[in-house]
Formats: structure tokens, sequence, C-alpha cells
């Protein structure tokens, strides 16, 4: 009798574990993603937000080309080939043909994809005649600070399936920008019916694209739905459904994962992955990333424009302290403005250490021997080359009264905060930068060049025309040997300039369910959910 | 006399929606910031955009003037725009309140079915155990902060045991195109698509809110129905009843509980206004996509069109449903309507 109802027992329960399988098939192969921010655009051109670009780049846009993270060579992707003329001034792309744009409830393509979409893509940039170039203010921030808006002087159509971008000079970075997450292909059919309708300002909003996925629904502060695209051009894609579930609280995007509410989660602080660790449900990605952290001085404000100041404020920083405290030890110390797995990579031996005795006598040197107030501004969010600048300012600021220096930390909502750096009113910011292609440049053209520091993205407000010869030096060969020497130089003179101080360069880490696989993240640039897959 | 009545509590609504108009519109004065965008909630910039708001607002002339304009503009359905999202707050609020009703709603009938039943059986047994033990539970229940709660419920039922989800009104890979508003009205129109499964989904997504939510109403509830039982069973009608030789059971079914019940259905409606407070926070914890929760990320967001709309709606939802219930009440108790003058 016992066994009896045992047997019992034991058909019901596997009854149930039946039936339970079925309700994850049934939930139709779907993924959630907790992101979190909404996101500002639905058209990478126009921000350079990285919660947004995750959510949208790789998953409902294709590039032209794009970059191997493991080979760093330029791979094909809706351009086939690509020929750089031999003075560089030119680049002729051959397009893949029968790519289909998305098919959604707001537009039904009629061609597929061709030379017309690419023109005026990239046209849209700098072309004044593009109807499209002053909606949403004429802002392509990437591109403006990289300077590829200036570079193009026309897009030739040489053929339906071959275009050519005649460019003002030679630069090398072109092709590596032309990879970016931000160099993505609209349709220019869409465009256009939206222009006959009035509604441009919808373009941006409502997107369509060759990628993975088709946009389906946007409720802010709820989520974001794509489909499948079931006509993908480059292979099949697994997952029915993406939503992202738009979670703003760090804390809250775990217990979701957790409670298996989402697949994954952006962004866990590093304070919670060793809890996250212990569980066997769920995976964590580590992966080395090109960014870096730094405390930038405004050096054209007094006692900042001394070179011996800013040096003794940098020997008065105890790095250990920081790298333990801030980064939980998963962040490499910085040892060059660039990270250690850039190719241009040139160690520097004259990197500031920890020496507050030095600090004290290069202040006196400078005259300073009583001290100074200043303020350090911390970033209020958190990223992967600085998960809390709050903290690490106030570490900061134990370290700098030791020398007879008064740290005040200033913050403001995000958004301010930026716009008030780019006007120049800190003393000095704790910022930081994540590349987006591999190409050296990247870290310094957007940054610490001249035109950054007129169009207020240089927090060092610093602009040494030395730096920005060998900088476009650099730029104007493609002869890697003579480059790597050109940006040893431009390392080795930021070390002895020192505008701003390099920290750390984090890694970054994605949680998600162990039953997900296929996620790639690079080491530079966005997220792609295309390969995503349910074990 | 009836009708009498009803126009005198219309005529009190009427008195209270414009006190509440005449504070909503100058709050727009009383916000930090430029006055026009706060009611228009565009950001001004530019010259021209600017004259023409302040031509669409009658910003120039005088306050009486402005009002009636933004008197117009509310009957309209032209709130202003969220400084956040750039959209029209009357959308937002259409979007959102539904949410926010479902779970009060459900709320409340669950608070009404347990709340009535333990009441009356914590009278039925005065002072014995029974009582005892609704009575304690119903402290323990009152004295609970909502969103230490919610937490607890949180840590044991979804992180612990996973039996319910923590946040959310449904799975999110469920698509339900919205059409009312209310999610389990809107999977049943929508002809109980995935197999019933978004159904039950949906079901296991309310229960921790709504548990939540209730419990403070549901002691309330408790604590009212069992004191006017008591009273009513110490009538004289109770008593004359009991020397017929009726039972307890025909007492309290056929004679007290009809007259104990009118009180209370006149607390249910003032209980409204808590539990609109109540969901807020509860939205809040368990991202609950209502109006509470948009409006307390508004204020963190100093979004003023916004706070300022979903300060009118909320208010007049919470007057309106008071009003109703006075009204209902007034239907079942035909005494209170003489009553209306004032008593002490």
């Amino acid at each position: 009798m016992h066994k009896f109802l045992l047997t019992l027992l034991a058909v019901t329960l596997a009854g149930c574990l039946d039936s339970e399988e079925r309700v994850i098939e049934e939930k139709s192969q779907g993924l959630v993603y907790c992101a979190e921010a909404n996101p500002v655009s639905f058209n990478p051109q126009v921000t350079t937000t990285g919660s947004t670009i995750d959510i949208i780049a790789n998953q409902l846009y294709d590039r032209l080309i794009s970059i191997d993270p493991v080979t760093a060579e330029f791979q094909s992707e809706l351009a086939t080939d690509w020929r750089v003329s031999k003075d560089g001034k030119s680049v002729t792309f051959t397009l893949r043909q029968n790519v289909p744009f998305h098919t959604t409830a707001y537009f039904t393509p009629t061609r597929t994809f061709n030379a017309d979409d690419v023109i005026f893509t990239f046209s849209r940039l700098f072309d004044v005649y593009n109807p499209y170039h002053f909606v949403g203010d004429a802002s392509y921030p990437y591109f403006q600070s990289v300077g590829v808006d200036q570079l193009i002087r026309k897009i030739v159509r040489v053929s339906d399936y071959q275009v050519r971008f005649e460019l003002f000079n030679a630069e090398s970075s072109f092709l590596a920008n032309m990879a970016t997450d931000f160099a993505v292909v609209l349709s220019a059919e869409y465009a256009m019916k939206r222009k006959a309708a009035e509604q441009e300002g919808l373009f941006d909003q409502y997107p369509v694209g060759t990628g993975p996925y088709i946009y389906r629904e946007y409720r802010r502060d709820n989520l974001v739905r794509f489909y499948r695209n079931p006509d993908y051009w480059k292979h099949d894609v697994a997952l029915e459904q993406l939503v992202y579930d738009i979670t703003p609280n760090g804390t809250a995007r775990i217990a979701k994962l957790l409670t298996k509410e989402c697949d994954l989660a952006a962004h866990p602080s590093s304070a919670q992955l060793s809890i996250l660790a212990q569980r066997e449900d769920i995976n964590i990605e580590k992966e080395t990333n090109l960014n870096v952290g730094y405390w930038a001085f405004n050096t054209e404000r007094p006692p900042f424009d001394d070179i011996r100041v800013r040096k003794a404020l940098a020997h008065a920083i105890d790095t250990d302290k920081i790298m333990q405290a801030v980064y939980y030890g998963n962040g490499t110390r910085a040892e060059s403005m660039l990270p250690p797995t850039s190719w241009a990579f040139d160690a520097q031996t004259s990197m500031p250490l920890f020496d507050p005795d030095l600090a004290k006598s290069l202040l006196a040197e400078a005259g300073l021997k009583d001290g100074f107030d200043m303020n350090i501004w911390a970033m209020p969010v958190s990223r992967i080359y600085n998960p809390n600048a709050r903290k690490m300012a106030e570490l900061m600021q134990s370290d700098l009264r030791k020398i007879g220096v008064n740290v005040n930390i200033v913050e403001y909502e995000w958004n301010t905060f930026i716009q008030r750096i780019g006007e120049h009113r800190h003393d000095s910011v704790l910022l930081g930068w994540a590349a987006d292609t591999p190409d050296p440049d990247n870290f310094f053209s957007p940054l610490l060049s001249c035109s950054a520091t007129f169009s207020g993205k240089n927090p060092a407000n610093w602009c040494n025309p030395k730096f920005d010869l060998l900088l476009a030096q650099a730029l104007d060969t493609t002869d890697i040997l003579m480059r790597k020497k050109y940006y040893a130089d431009v390392q080795s003179l930021i070390m002895d300039e020192l505008p701003l101080l390099p920290i750390a360069h984090g890694l970054r880490f994605q949680a998600s369910s162990a039953d997900v696989e296929g996620i790639t993240l690079g080491p530079f640039g966005a997220i792609s959910l295309a390969n995503a897959r349910k074990k | 006399m009836i009708l009498d009545y009803i126009l005198r509590r219309l005529g009190l609504l009427l008195f209270m929606l414009l006190m509440l108009s005449i504070f909503t519109f100058s709050l727009a004065y009383l916000f930090p910031g430029d006055p026009l965008s706060n009611l228009s909630g565009v950001p001004s910039n530019n010259f021209s955009q600017n004259t023409q708001l302040e031509d669409k607002y009658l910003y120039n002339s005088n306050y009486f003037t402005q009002y009636i304009a933004f008197l117009g503009r509310v009957f309209q359905g032209d709130w202003g725009l969220s400084f956040a999202s750039g959209d029209n707050v009357f959308s937002h609020i259409l979007d959102l309140l539904p949410a926010t009703l479902e779970l009060s709603v459900y709320a409340l009938i669950v608070s009404i079915f347990i709340g009535v039943p333990a009441g009356i059986l914590g009278s039925a047994y005065y002072n014995r155990w029974p009582d005892k033990l609704i009575n304690s539970t119903t402290i323990v229940g009152y004295s609970m902060p909502v969103f230490w709660l919610a937490l607890l419920l949180i840590m044991i039922f979804s992180l612990k045991l996973g039996w319910f989800p923590m946040s959310g009104r449904m799975g999110l890979l469920y698509e339900i195109p919205p059409s009312t508003g209310f999610m389990l009205i809107d999977i049943a129109l929508a002809g109980f698509p995935y197999k019933g499964m978004a159904f039950t989904d949906a079901l296991h997504h309310l229960t921790l809110p709504t548990i939540v939510l209730a419990m403070y109403p549901t002691t309330v509830l408790v604590r009212f129905t069992r004191e006017s039982m008591l009273k009513i069973m110490d009538q004289n009608f109770i008593k004359t009843a009991r020397a017929k030789g009726l039972n307890r059971r025909q007492l309290i079914l056929h004679h007290a509980l009809r007259n104990a019940l009118l009180p209370v259905i006149k607390k249910i409606g003032l209980q409204f206004s808590t539990l609109i407070t109540l969901a807020m926070i509860t939205e809040v914890i368990f991202s609950w996509p209502g109006i509470g929760r948009w409006l307390i990320d508004s204020i963190y967001q100093r979004d003023f069109p916004a706070i300022q709309g979903g300060l009118m709606a909320v208010s007049l939802f919470v007057i309106l449903a008071t009003i109703v219930t006075e009204l209902l009440y007034s239907l079942f108790d035909p005494l209170s309507r003489n009553q209306a003058h004032g008593k002490v």
C-alpha cells in the first residue's frame, strides 16, 4: 500500500515537472534583459549613451564593417569588400545584395538594401542638404567628437551596390570609426516615407534596420520589446522575442535575476558579485574592456596650470587603496593612458607613485607650502571604468588632507554634470572613457585634443599643439610600427604634462542565468544578443 | 427628499473640484522655474516658441483669465507635456491609472471578503479565543508598516521560496494588447492567449502586492465590523429577538448583520484615500507600473507638469470615490439623509 502511494506521488510529481518544462517552452523562447536606463533614442547616430547603445545598436542594425574582437581585423558586414585608394583619400565599399530591411507595423520595404541607404545614412552627418541633417538639432556626438563629419568630402554612388567615400585627407582611423556601433545603416526609403508624411521626428523613435531583431514596442520606464527578424541575412535567430526590462536600481536587477524574472542583468556592481558567484544557476562573465578611469585637472585654472602642482597631487594619491576599495580587485591599475590590451600600449616608467613627502616638497616648490582648497567632481553614476566615483573621491580627500590640501566633493545629476564639465566649471573631475574601437586614437582625439577642448569634451581643458601634431602624424600614416612609435610619444607626453592622471582600467561584467548562451561581450563596443539562445 | 440630498452632495463636490483646480493651477506659479514651462511642459529656450506659448496660455492677461483657460484645457485633455518624456501628461495618466485602480480594487475586495467575516466571527465569539486570536492578529497587521511587510514578503516568497515574482504586472514575454488597461480584463478580451498561462501569470504577479495593499484596510474593517456588531447585539430589538427564542445564528444573520454593515459601507468608502496612498508605496516596491510609481518618479525628476497632473488626477479620483460611496450609503440607509443638516 505504501509503495503504491509512493509510486502515485512520484507519477504526480513527474507530471508536474513535465508541465513546468512545457511552460518554459511556450514562453516562446524569449529572453528578458534587465537594462539600467530608458533608451534616449532608437538611432545610434544621435547618442553616445552606453546604456542606449547596448539596447539598440547590435540588435536592430548592422554596420558596413565590424572589427573582430580577437584579431582586431576588419570583418565584412553589410559591405562585402572595401578598398582604400593609394593616397588614402577615398574608400570604396562593395555592398551585400539581397539584404532586406525590417517589415514593421509602420513600414513595409519595397526594395532591399542598396547604395542609397548608405549615402542617406552618412550624408546625414555632414550634408546640410540631407533632409534629416537638422532633425534633432544636428547633433551627432560621436562623429563630431572624432571629426568624421569634417572629414568626408562627399559620398559617391558608383553603382547600385558600390559607394565611394571621398575624404578631405587620409586618416587611418576612418575605417575603425566606420566599424563603431554608431555607424549603423538606416533605410533611406523609410526616411523618405516619414518625410512625405511630415513625421521626421518619428524617424529616430521608430527604427527600421537590417539587424537580427525587429522593433515592436517601447513603454517608458517599463519595457522595450523586439521580435525575431525571420529574414535576417546573416544567420537564423534563435530567440523568438527579446525584451528589455527597464530597472534602474542595481540591487533590483540582481534580485530579478535571482527570481528568474530576467535572464540577463547589465552592470552588476562589484560588491554584489561575490553573492552571485555562489549561485550555480547564475553565470558571471568577466571581460577585459578597453577603458580608462582618470582624474582630470582643469589646466587653465590656477594653481592647476602649474605642472608641479598637478604632479604633487598625483603623488599624494594611494592608488593601491583605491584598487581595493573601489574596484574590489576587479580592475587593472593604470600604467599609461591606454589599457594594456591595446596594441599601442606602452607602460610608462614615469607614472607617479604614492609618495606624500615628494608631493609636499613639490607643493613647496610651487609656492604652496601651506596647501590650498580645491574641489573634486565625482560622477553620480556607476560605469565600467569607475564603479563608485564618490567613494574614490572620499579616499582621495583623506589622502590629500595629509599634504595640506582641503577637498570639497561636488556631485550633480548626470546630465547636468556632463554639461557643467563641458563648461569647465570644475577644478578636477573623476571621469573615464570606454573605447568604441580598438584604434588608440579613440582614447586621445575625443578626450585631449584642442578641438575637444573647444567642443567642451576635454575635461582637462588642455590644448597642446605638440600633442595634436603627434596625433595627426599618427593618423596620417598606415604603417603600424610608425603609428606605435607616435602613440608611445603621445603616452609619455601625457605623463610628462599630466593633464590627467590615469587611475585604473575596469573589467566589464555581465550576470546571466545559466541557461542562456551565445552572448557576445567584446573588449569594446556594445553587447550583441544576435546569437543568444536558451539551452 | 433624496433629490435634495443628492443636489447638496453635488454642490459640495463642485466646491471641492473648484478648490482643487485652483490649487493645481497655482502650483505652476509655486513651483520653482518659469510658470509658463511648468504649465506647458515645454522648456522655453527660443523666442518664437515662447511667444507662441504665451499666446496659447494667455500668459500676459490676468490670473483669472489664465485660470479659465487652464480649466478649458483640463476639460480638453490638454494637461501639458511631461518634462521627462515629452508626452502629454493626460495620456500618461490614462495609461497608468487603470493599473493602480486594478490593484486597489482587488485589495479592497480581498479586505472586504476577509475583514467583514473575521469581524463577525470576532463579535460572535466575543472575548473567547477566536476573538482574541483575530484581535491580536489585527493589531500586528495594523501596526506593521506597509513597506516593511512588502520587503518581508519579497524576501520570503520571491527570493527564498521563489513562489511569486517580485515586480511588474505580468511576465514581460507575454504580449497583451492594452485595450482597457485592466490586465485581467485585457487578457480575457484577448481570448486568454498563451493557453491561459498569461492569465495565471498575471494572477501570480498580483498576489504579493494585493496581500500587502489589503493588509491595512482588512485590519480596519475587522475592527470596525466587530465593534459595530457588538453595538447592535446590545440593542433592545436583538434582546427581544433573543427572548423570543431565536438562536445565535438566526440572530446574527437575519437581524444584526444588516444593521451592523451599514456603517461599514461608509467606512469602506473612507478607506479609499488611505488605499491610494498605500498603493503608491506598494507600486514603488513591486515596480508596479501605476500612477503612484510614476508620480514618485516625477517628484524625483522635478517633472512639474507631471506632478501637477498626477496630483489632480489622484485627488479627483479620491473625491469622486468618497462622494459615490456616500451616495450609496444614503441609498441603503434612509436615516442618514435626515441627519444631513448636521449632527454632533
